[in-house]
């Protein structure tokens, strides 16, 4: 009894193969596969999960486990630029916490969540160790240092404007 | 053959250490850690996630003492020993720290102490009274995860989970099926199956090793005691209480009677005294079962040997594990069905119409030692002409809480005698409840009616010395095959992994899912509260080695010779492996994968759903 992957998902699949092929040998490299997984898929569901447990040979409850325990991990789907806001202790005394309130404000969602045109999600995360930057904020790959609250439209606003041309140029 | 216990002695060195503990010397092995040792010199260190050999991970800080040179406490149960060392197990920050950890501990504990299923025998309630806890200075949070039970064997109420992990340690270390695990982290711990799924709905076997193993109320079985009430009270009703073999050996634990203790007798008096019709022993199926899958593996081994190895099917628990993690060996299993269901087919067909009451007024109510069968009961394969084998499935540890709530004084009742037809039952039937049981009996059936001839003891090697799994043979006039026995599924696992690999074949074993046989099933009486000490896997050995003594004093000793086994066979079956048996009597197998929540999801049969 196999898991059952439909055509639409083939794809990620196989690409979900190499990168197993890659790091199965290892000892030690599930973080690394769900890492790169998180990359393909976006977001970890349990058929994923699965597959990975079924292949490596780790039982679903352990890769579950760690998938649950680390913040980088999701268990949902996650918007294409996902905002991590630091609320360590020195980005949090800087005034994360202004920040995070006027990325709320801005697109209107809560911590953890997902907004409805799927562009945006929003993530308080602990010290990302950048604090002599403080407060920081990251969107997927990109750090924003020194923020203040006024900051957040513009910088929001530059990747509405990307998204917006990639959908036009496609 | 003797049942070989397997000595769990520690691998003691030679060597000693002498160890100071609270101002006097003692000498202990070495590799000792210094809970074992002062348990071993009577100092009492209470513990709550301590499993002895299975879960030693110090998370619970119960154990803790205080060490000279150490700065911190140190939790003794991984703590090990060495000369010179100085413990202190008493004093004023030892007590205060125990104290301070398990008020952490109740601040975010669902305490529902009168109506738990656990009250009285709950680990956390003894110790919690043992360090006089009278007031709890902390507010938890105690989030209400609430419970799941979408499944007619166990239930978790994560409310009442203390994060020991003992139930993840014994799935994963002894029974190997990996089924719990940490998720996420922090406060939001909790200790559950993969996307904190239903035992239902993952590779769970149903054994019921982790309610034994878990301290409190979080893990149970699912309790029918209501609807077992309700059969009993409708005067149209005719309810018939089977029971297994190990129970006659168990039940007295509930009420304070030394462990292994035989009481058949009462057990049936206690049943009758319930209000139960009739009283049926289980034992005269295992011979059946016996009957029919000895018949098999002659079967097997005379006309298609290819189909060989034969694996035995009597295990609930083991039969959902093959399918599970072993479907290529599903055809290998012996069709038969395990004694409960036998004997409720046969109670709802025979006996209804030889005694003249309508089937459909029958219930069958089983007291097994075992989760795992209330999960068998429910399955929909468990049906004959359209009546349900087995209505119920009650442990041992529900039925001494009917005894209880009867108020009977179980220590002095009389002795009676099980109802016709299904009260004379061979040793070989007893012997069902105790790891290699199965195989021996159904080995000397065979063997009695290929060469009719008894057969000697076969001898059983240690397979490199694993605990649990043995290997032996037996001989057949000129046929000579190889058996071999496995209790615990990570045993079996290992058995199997090594028969794919061709690194050790075998012709036929036996496989019991739980550690030592039924009389370690996950039903049995837990030891709670006072004994912890006992909490290990040691105690099963004395109820085995019962049940051995008393098959050793039977006059019947093989199945075949049992003379209600003949009169069914005469009246009914015709022979092993009729049409009439293979109706009644075998059943079939599925494959379920190892991910059963990425599949359509089956109902299960039988059980009305908890309200």
């Amino acid at each position: 009894m196999g898991i059952r992957i439909e055509k639409t998902e083939a794809e990620n699949f196989h690409k979900l193969d190499q990168i197993i092929n890659r790091y199965k040998a290892q000892e030690g490299m599930l973080i690394r596969i769900l890492q790169k997984s998180q990359e393909v898929f976006g977001y970890l569901p349990p058929k994923v999960q699965a597959y990975i447990s079924q292949e490596v040979g780790i039982p679903i409850s352990t890769v579950n486990g760690v998938v649950s325990f680390y913040s980088l991990f999701s268990q949902e789907p996650r918007g294409k630029y996902t905002i991590r806001v630091c609320m360590g202790t020195a980005c949090y005394v800087k005034g994360a916490q202004e920040i995070l309130d006027a990325v709320k404000e801005e697109i209107q969602i809560g911590v953890g969540e997902t907004s409805m045109d799927k562009l945006f999600t929003l993530n308080a995360s602990r010290c990302i160790g950048a604090c002599g930057l403080a407060p920081v904020m990251t969107i997927n790959d990109d750090v924003y240092e020194r923020l203040s609250p006024a900051d957040i439209p513009s910088i929001l606003y530059g990747y509405i404007k990307t998204h917006k041309k990639a959908k036009v140029t496609h | 053959m003797e049942n070989i216990r397997e000595t769990e002695e520690l691998q003691l060195k030679d060597e000693k250490v002498t160890l100071t503990i609270d101002e006097r010397d003692y000498t202990v092995p070495q590799g000792l850690t210094v809970l074992e040792a002062a348990r071993m010199v009577d100092i009492e260190i209470p513990s709550l996630c301590y499993l002895k050999d299975i879960n030693e991970v110090g998370v619970c800080r119960v154990c803790v003492v205080e060490v000279e040179g150490a700065r911190n406490l140190q939790a003794s149960c991984v703590y090990p020993v060495r000369e010179g060392l100085k413990v202190r197990t008493n004093t004023e920050r030892v007590r205060r720290a125990r104290k301070t950890a398990v008020s952490l501990l109740l601040s975010n504990h669902h305490r529902e102490c009168t109506t738990c299923i656990r009250n009285l025998n709950c680990e956390l309630q003894n110790v919690a009274d043992n360090l006089g806890i009278r007031n709890i200075p902390f507010t938890g949070e105690m989030p209400n995860y609430g419970y799941h039970d979408n499944n007619p064997a166990i239930q978790r109420d994560y409310n009442k989970c203390i994060n020991c992990r003992r139930c993840m340690a014994i799935c994963n270390k002894i029974q190997e099926c990996y089924v719990y695990s940490p998720l996420n982290r922090g406060l939001d711990t909790v200790i559950a199956p993969g996307f904190k799924k239903d035992l239902s709905e993952v590779s769970c076997i149903m054994c019921g090793q982790c309610v034994i193993a878990c301290p409190t109320g979080s893990l149970s079985e699912k309790e029918h005691i209501n609807e077992v009430w309700e059969a009993i009270s409708d005067p149209e009703l005719v309810v018939i209480a089977q029971t297994a073999p190990s129970i006659q050996v168990t039940i007295g634990e509930v009420f304070g009677m030394p462990i292994g203790t035989f009481v058949a007798g009462k057990l049936v008096t206690s049943l009758r005294r319930i209000g139960f019709d009739k009283v049926f022993a289980t034992d005269v199926t295992a011979d059946l079962t016996i009957m029919e899958e000895g018949s098999e593996l002659i079967e097997r081994l005379v006309d298609h040997p290819e189909q060989l190895p034969l694996l035995s099917s009597c295990c609930p628990g083991w039969v959902k594990f093959a399918e599970h993690f072993y479907p290529e060996f599903l055809p290998h299993l012996s069709s038969t069905k395990s004694p409960h269901a036998m004997c409720g087919a046969l109670t709802k067909s025979w006996y209804a119409k030889k005694y003249n009451i309508p089937p459909e007024k029958i219930v069958n109510v089983a007291i097994m030692p075992c989760t795992a069968k209330k999960y068998e009961a429910a399955r929909p394969e468990m049906e004959c002409d359209g009546f349900r084998n087995v209505d119920y499935v009650l442990t041992t540890r529900e039925l001494g809480r009917m005894i209880r709530q009867v108020g009977l004084d179980f220590t002095n009742l009389p002795d009676e005698e099980y109802d016709e037809p299904f009260d004379q039952y061979s040793g070989a039937g007893m012997i069902f409840g105790a790891t290699g049981g199965v195989l021996e009996a159904a080995v000397r059936t065979a063997h009695k009616l290929i060469t009719g001839k008894e057969m000697l003891v076969p001898d059983y090697e240690d397979a490199r010395g694993q605990r649990g799994l043995k290997y032996g043979t037996a001989t057949f006039g000129d046929k000579t095959i190889t058996i071999a026995i496995a209790h615990g599924t990570g045993n079996a696992k290992k058995a199997l992994d090594m028969f794919k690999s061709g690194q050790k074949k075998f012709d036929y074993i036996e496989v019991m899912a739980c550690p030592g046989g039924c009389v370690g099933g996950g039903g049995q009486p837990i030891f709670g509260s006072r004994d912890y000490k006992q909490t290990s896997l040691d105690y099963r050995h004395n109820r085995a080695e019962t049940l051995y003594n008393i098959e050793r004093g039977k006059e019947i000793r093989q199945s075949h010779e049992n003379p209600r086994i003949k009169q069914i066979y005469e009246e009914f079956l015709g022979e092993p492996l009729s049409e009439v048996s293979k109706t009644y009597l075998h059943t079939s197998f599925i494959p379920r994968g190892r991910h059963p929540y990425l599949y359509a999801e089956k109902p299960y049969k039988g059980f009305k759903e908890r309200n």
